[in-house]
């Protein structure tokens, strides 16, 4: 079993009209054990930029406290909050940084930039960024999330219809990962309000 | 080991370690305004058992518990290695208390304890599992799961080792919230029940520490079989 498969998680984001979503299972196991069913991966990075974060699961904590220091940091000296697009820099920069002894985790990384203009990203687990313009997936969960959200993604669907899609999308994906599930975890961001689900799928 | 679970190639260590998981057995749960953590009291060097009747739990402060396991290494007893850096958290958690005249939480504590393991994990990890319970006049009594790699969560039930297997789906079933006292040690009770009755190297002896507003306090020692004497 590959050590990126050793916690188990599923991570999907979502483009939708001036808005963006940001879904994660709630999964923490250890191999064939599960531990909790109430995992956080999803973090805020300010109110519009929001990171998550799939892989081992500890490198996952360290990699986003170390991420909050470095913005929390950069608010100090510029006043203002990091553009996605910056974050996403800093994060790849951040996972090269250890490019031989890497952070096994591969963010998500999702925002609403300049215009209100919805921005995703993902990355490996050294940083080489994968932009899209409709969604972006990570986590053992990677290959179904794939196949989900082609079928079901339709570009500008407004922010309810998004949650709609997106819930669907990984609900079905983690359905079919053993390491991955027990609920889901939504953020619908809009350019006036962030709203968090909780989803209740198959708990097994 | 007499049986092997799962063979898994630990990601930090050269050596096939054959499983991470070991004899050594800990247990915790949280209740209304306590938290309970149960260990096995057996002190195991390769097939020898040097005593059974050792304590794993050790008190970080007046109310605080931490049960620590760790791996069987090639030459050396991991347990104790696990236990001097349980020792080690213990002295930063008093020192702490003496520069700042207040007690860390149970949640700042475990923190640290997270952020020491995982500085070592890519230099000189410390194969060491802990469950840290805890309580504090403003949250209550906690639980906290911390793995060999540095993994930390917040718990109402964990386990480690093989007899997590059995307590773990033993507790999911039989655990409410706010259970009391009495109600948590029938738990655990049932817990150990199933480990002996079930798990083929089931050690005989166990501890069973409280932690609640009065303190950490040792409560019960199951001591089946003791060793013979001199």
């Amino acid at each position: 079993m590959s050590i990126f498969e050793y916690n188990g998680s599923a991570v999907v984001a979502m483009v939708g009209k001036n808005c963006f979503a940001i879904a994660s299972d709630r999964r923490l196991g250890v191999q064939l054990q599960t531990i909790a069913t109430d995992f956080q991966r999803i973090s805020k990075i300010h109110d519009r930029v929001f990171i998550a974060l799939s892989g081992l699961a500890t490198d996952v904590q360290t990699l986003y406290q170390r991420l909050v220091f470095r913005h929390k940091l950069y608010q100090l000296r510029e006043e203002r909050d990091m553009k996605p697009e910056t974050f996403a820099s800093l994060v790849s920069a951040i996972l090269y940084e250890k490019r031989f002894g890497p952070y096994l985790c591969q963010p998500v990384i999702a925002g609403l930039g300049e215009d209100e203009k919805p921005f995703i990203c993902t990355m490996d687990s050294i940083g080489a960024k994968e932009l899209a313009k409709d969604f972006v997936v990570s986590g053992t969960a990677s290959e179904s999330l794939y196949g989900a959200c082609e079928a079901m993604y339709k570009p500008d669907m407004e922010a309810e219809e998004l949650f709609e899609t997106i819930s669907q999308a990984l609900l079905s994906s983690v359905d079919r990962d053993c390491l991955s599930g027990w609920g889901g975890h939504v953020y619908v961001v809009t350019p006036t309000e962030i709203k968090e689900r909780i989803l209740k799928g198959r708990m097994d | 080991m007499l049986t092997q679970l799962s063979t898994n190639q630990d990601p930090f260590e050269n050596r096939n370690r054959g499983t991470r998981k070991c004899r050594r057995k800990k247990m915790g749960l949280v209740g209304k305004g306590f938290a309970i953590v149960a260990a096995d009291t057996s002190a195991v060097h390769s097939i020898m058992l040097h005593k059974n009747n050792e304590d794993k739990i050790m008190l970080l402060d007046s109310h605080k518990l931490v049960a620590a396991s760790g791996e069987p290494g090639d030459l050396i007893s991991f347990e104790f290695g696990g236990l001097i850096r349980v020792e080690y958290v213990q002295k930063n958690v008093s020192l702490y208390k003496f520069r700042n005249g207040i007690p860390l939480t149970t949640a700042a504590a475990a923190n640290f304890t997270r952020g020491e393991l995982a500085t070592a994990l890519r230099k000189n990890p410390y194969s060491v599992n802990i469950l840290m319970a805890g309580y504090d006049n403003e949250s209550g009594a906690s639980l906290y799961y911390i793995d060999y790699i540095a993994t930390l969560h917040k718990v109402d039930k964990g386990a480690f080792g093989y007899g997590s297997y059995f307590s773990l789906s033993t507790m999911d079933w039989h655990y409410r919230s706010d259970m009391s006292v009495e109600e948590a040690i029938e738990l655990v009770d049932k817990c150990i029940l199933e480990i002996r009755s079930r798990l083929v190297v089931a050690p005989p002896n166990f501890v069973i520490k409280i932690v609640d507003k009065d303190g950490a306090r040792d409560y019960a020692w199951l001591q089946d079989v003791t060793t013979a004497a001199v």
